[in-house]
């Protein structure tokens, strides 16, 4: 019952933020109602017994992503007024979609039979010696070892790509380049000049 | 007890609202990734619903991938809008067309 009332709340506030993120006037605004969203939904997933999932959403959306999206934000000088223009003219396009898609995705849900599975039943409680922490890594570290690891050289690749993008040389800053140092050689610095002594008169 | 059909009808409308939110911001890229966002949380949510329902661990492996996936995805995307302002100073869809023939 409780458990029931808590989800109801962190819905009701899950949808009313989603609402934030698409409506609100400022993109900052924005990001903050989205990280409202990845918290309350953080919450839900706690709810239903998917921990370590909630606690990476809480660490890796709110903590990196919504960091990033905010400093992108904050960083741009963006004409918003430019930007609002025509806010209007597509809205009943967009809440015409909002509304098929809910109503095409309810029928199948609530449909009978329609999932193979019984929708209004609720999962069966895992024991107290349950650890999803545990039952994640044990698939994760064995049979999903390599997509894993495919994973990582991903994040690596999109490090090595975000930067590369971003990164700019100025021109006409003085900077010590390390490898042009260390390659310069003897004859590139000194010119020895061979020249006869003076005599006196 | 939080049943199947509850979670399902809650990510549908999560999801409506983010493709709503794609139509009503089209201009503004940062917001479109914002969505977009918004849109892979839904996905998540079925994912972790029918893991937890039909007691099959698989689905929460997915969710980890797609949260890393997503990761890598928006710091891209980002990193091309920072580019992109500064070649044109602007972020509006509407001027991106130098690939219009």
């Amino acid at each position: 019952m409780l458990i029931q009332v808590l989800f109801h709340v962190f819905a009701a506030i899950l949808v009313l933020s989603a609402l934030g993120v698409i409506s609100a006037r400022n993109p900052v605004y924005s990001a903050l109602a989205l990280v409202m969203c990845f918290v309350t939904s953080a919450a839900i997933w706690l709810l239903i017994e998917a921990e370590f999932l909630a606690v990476v959403l809480v660490l890796v959306y709110v903590g990196a992503v919504m960091v990033l999206f905010l400093f992108v934000v904050m960083m741009l000088d963006i004409n918003l007024a430019e930007l609002r223009r025509g806010f209007t003219r597509f809205a009943w396009l967009g809440w015409l979609t909002a509304l098929a898609v809910i109503v095409e995705i309810a029928g199948v849900v609530w449909a009978r039979g329609g999932l193979g599975v019984d929708a209004s039943r609720g999962a069966v409680p895992e024991p107290q010696s349950y650890t999803n922490t545990l039952a994640l890594g044990s698939v994760l570290y064995t049979r999903y070892a390599y997509p894993l690891e495919l994973a990582a050289m991903l994040l690596l690749v999109a490090i090595v790509a975000a930067i590369s993008l971003t990164m700019r040389r100025r021109a006409g800053l003085r900077y010590q380049d390390i490898s042009r140092q260390v390659a310069v050689r003897p004859e590139e610095r000194v010119r020895i000049v061979k020249m006869e002594a003076e005599q006196g008169p | 007890m939080i049943s199947l059909g509850q979670l399902l009808t809650l990510s549908a409308v999560v999801f409506s609202l983010a493709v709503a939110g794609i139509f009503l911001n089209r201009k503004n890229v940062i917001l479109l990734l914002m969505c977009v966002e918004l849109l892979l949380l839904a996905a998540n949510f079925n994912f972790i619903a029918f893991s937890r329902y039909l007691n099959d661990i698989n689905g929460q492996i997915f969710v980890f991938f797609v949260l890393t996936v997503a990761a890598a995805e928006s710091a891209i995307g980002l990193a091309i809008l920072v580019v992109l302002f500064r070649e044109r100073r602007s972020i509006n869809v509407e001027d991106l067309n130098t690939l219009k023939g």
